[in-house]
């Protein structure tokens, strides 16, 4: 690209169809970042007008005001300002506004003028604004403010034509010309509405009728209720055959790459380890552009903000706020993409308690390790005559999950230092039919970010993982299992003292090793320690007879406890350094976690030896 | 009275912002958001638990707000000039 492009940042309030009116531009032309040193993403794009000019557009964090609240609006107040120190600030403004919304947007609009920068506005939404009958005097308006304006609708395919006509009319548009702005900006907002925007009603009608019933103390919470089951339905049903099927083509293509190779330590690399790794990367995948296909659809949609509004309450007793809900439900299916989805909470405060608590819900991958060790140790038993003890038992686990979860963020909202009021003022932006394109390009960025920065981890930790397993090997005359001779198996002894007083012996410290990998891991590696082979179902079910019998239940209880709380997935520890850019919180959750995990798994042992069994 | 104590549906108008304490980042927020003198607002809908947080409709746009925010808001009932 040549050095002479011209650097355009679009700015405006959220909700104005901003990243609409950005993919419309940029089309897949985009490089998704962080700014430095911060959480925010940086998205950047490409793009040559008809005329020949070559634009690079910068879009910036929506804001609503240059009096930052939020990170996101410090860094489009630095751009905007020109004190970023490493992003230049930009040659051509685009403000955005919604056509529909201007009694809000326009006064943001008016203060970014007041930066004295070429500028032009662009009134998105247009349609939506006709459609409700809303006229504006464009001539009039632009008369007024001294700047160009355009209309764009961003969700139709030429709906910038006139925004880039207008940037190829003129080198760059005038200074914009404020001296006539009096201090208080409501006031010249009113002023120019008055003069130049006809609005028959204040809102639409649709969006009325429709916030009747689905903000309903009842009806609400049904229709909620539903959405998040329809939502759980699909990501079980639909990603775990795509799982199964990941896993079973990596270990097919693994084994077939690797097959004219002789049995010795490189093809136990490439298929042990780098496979292995792969794999355990892609499997991730389904889950989480499931989900994000639900959440992205709920965001877009307007709803989101809703179902926030429905639970704030709730969460906010518990120290979280409303916007928690989401991320928290989806670490229900994985706590990845749960954690990931926390971008949805604009307060940095919030978003960091919701990624601190998010591994305790329990996630899928728990659920082989709570299956092997409730079909082991507890008896199919009805309790009260009509309950499965052995479905009790799974429901304690998950109901622990959640409490303590809850009482983890009301420890955190008592421990910090900051007591200040954090605000809700949320926007409950108008409903909108969510847009595919703008859905592909969000959903693909997801599955980047996700495979760009903490896949690379997970495939690291992996071959670490392995190599830790491998070797050394053991000698010829080696009795027991090849574990048992390796790095990780002398790591596991030499942790045994320190969790024996949870009651593991040896085996169960070796397995928890290579079950760092992902939490389903530890089943096999139990195997593995047993010097088991075969696979799934049955591999568990020999299993669950062997722990049966060489186990205490005490020492299954114990594990069981352990597995609620234990950081034992580094995939969740690499997403949380990828969303917080910062080590510190990462060691943190682990601290933390590792220590519940072993106060509960002590009380839990200790308990149930004294009951005697 | 305050936005806090107004009842559903009852138009009124804005009379003021207080803020809490001489730095209030939310008093700040609340204005450049449009509570400001003279403007229409009603409250639309109320959370399902202690009607808690509030469904504020001002200018075109709807806000949530907690009661401890909207209790900064002062209102007269009635319909506003603006
Ligand atoms: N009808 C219509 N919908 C739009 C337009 N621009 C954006 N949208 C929709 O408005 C919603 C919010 O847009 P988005 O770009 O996410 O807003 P942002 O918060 O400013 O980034 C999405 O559902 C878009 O599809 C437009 O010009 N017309």
């Amino acid at each position: 690209m040549s050095a002479a492009a011209l650097r355009v940042a679009l700015v405006g309030n959220p909700n104005c169809g901003k990243t609409a009116l950005f993919n419309l531009l940029t089309g897949s032309r985009q490089k998704v970042a962080n700014y430095a040193g911060a959480t925010v993403e940086r998205k950047e794009g490409r793009l040559l007008t008809p005329a020949g000019r070559s634009l690079q557009i910068l879009d910036l964090p929506g804001a609503y005001s240059f009096d930052a609240a939020s990170p996101d609006e410090v860094i489009t107040r630095d751009i905007c300002y020109g004190e970023h120190p490493e992003e230049p600030a930009p040659d051509l403004i685009v403000c955005v506004a919604d056509a529909t919304n201007l009694r809000l947007h326009l006064r943001f609009v008016l203060e970014v003028m007041r930066l004295q920068r070429p500028m032009l506005l662009a009134l998105n939404m247009s349609d939506a604004a006709k459609k409700r009958g809303i006229h504006i005097d464009l001539p009039g308006l632009q008369r007024r403010l001294g700047i160009p304006v355009v209309e764009t609708v961003a969700v139709h395919h030429n709906g910038a034509t006139e925004l880039l006509r207008q940037i190829d009319a003129q080198h760059l548009p005038p200074l914009p010309d404020t001296h006539a702005f009096g201090e208080d900006l409501h006031a010249e907002v009113r002023a120019l509405l008055a003069a130049t925007v006809q609005m028959p009603t204040r809102t639409a009608r649709i969006d009325d009728a429709i916030d009747r019933v689905v903000l309903h103390p009842v009806a609400g919470l049904a229709i909620l209720a539903v959405a998040m089951f329809l939502m759980f339905q699909a990501v079980f049903s639909w990603a775990q055959p795509l799982m199964d099927g990941i896993d079973v083509g990596v270990k097919w293509l693994g084994d077939v790459l690797t097959n004219a190779l002789p049995e010795g330590v490189l093809r136990s690399l490439l298929r042990d380890g780098l496979f292995a790794g792969l794999g355990g990367v892609l499997v991730f995948l389904p889950q989480i552009l499931i989900l994000f296909f639900f959440i992205l659809v709920l965001e877009e949609s307007g709803y989101l903000p809703r179902a926030a509004f429905l639970l704030d309450r709730l969460m906010f007793k518990a120290g979280l706020t409303g916007r928690a809900f989401i991320p928290l439900l989806s670490s229900f299916a994985c706590a990845i993409p749960g954690i990931m989805a926390t971008r949805s909470i604009q307060d940095a405060r919030d978003r960091l308690t919701t990624i601190l608590v998010a591994p305790l819900m329990t996630c899928s991958a728990r659920l082989p390790v709570y299956t092997l060790l409730i079909a082991a140790f507890i008896p199919q038993r009805s309790v009260l005559g009509i309950f499965n003890l052995q479905g009790v038992v799974l429901f304690a686990l998950y109901f622990t999950g959640i409490a303590s979860a809850l009482a983890v963020a009301t420890v955190i909202k008592r421990l910090r230092s900051d007591r200040s009021e954090h605000a809700l003022l949320m926007e409950l932006p108008s409903y909108r039919v969510p847009h595919l394109r703008d859905l592909a390009i969000s959903l693909k960025e997801r599955a980047m970010i996700f495979l760009k920065r903490v896949g690379g981890i997970i495939l690291a930790l992996t071959v670490l993982l392995w190599f830790l397993s491998s070797f050394p090997a053991p000698p010829a005359g080696f009795s027991g299992a090849a574990i048992d001779y390796s790095f990780a198996g002398r790591i596991g002894h030499l942790l045994q003292p320190l969790f024996a007083p949870i009651g593991f012996g040896w085996e169960i410290c070796i397995a928890l090793i290579p079950g760092l990998a992902a939490r389903e891991v530890a089943v096999s590696a139990l195997g593995t320690v047993y010097a088991m082979s075969g696979d799934g179902d049955a591999l568990a079910a020999q299993l669950g007879s062997t722990i049966a019998q060489h186990w205490s239940l005490a020492t299954a209880l114990s594990l069981l406890a352990w597995y609620v709380f234990a950081p034992q997935c580094l995939s969740t520890l690499a997403v949380i350094r990828r969303e917080t850019n910062s080590m510190k919180v990462v060691l943190i959750a682990a601290g933390y976690l590792f220590a519940l995990a072993y106060g509960a798994s002590f009380i839990t042992y200790h308990t149930a030896l004294w009951l005697g069994s | 009275m305050r936005l806090s104590d107004l009842p559903q549906n009852l138009a009124a108008t804005v009379t003021a912002v207080e803020a809490l304490g001489p730095a209030d980042p939310i008093a700040r927020r609340l204005r450049d958001l449009g509570f400001v003198q003279g403007e229409p607002i009603r409250v639309v809908a109320q959370g399902p638990v202690r009607r808690d947080p509030l469904l504020v409709q001002i200018g075109y746009t709807r806000f949530a707000l907690r009661k401890t925010e909207a209790a900064r808001v002062q209102v007269n009932p009635g319909p506003g000039s603006a």
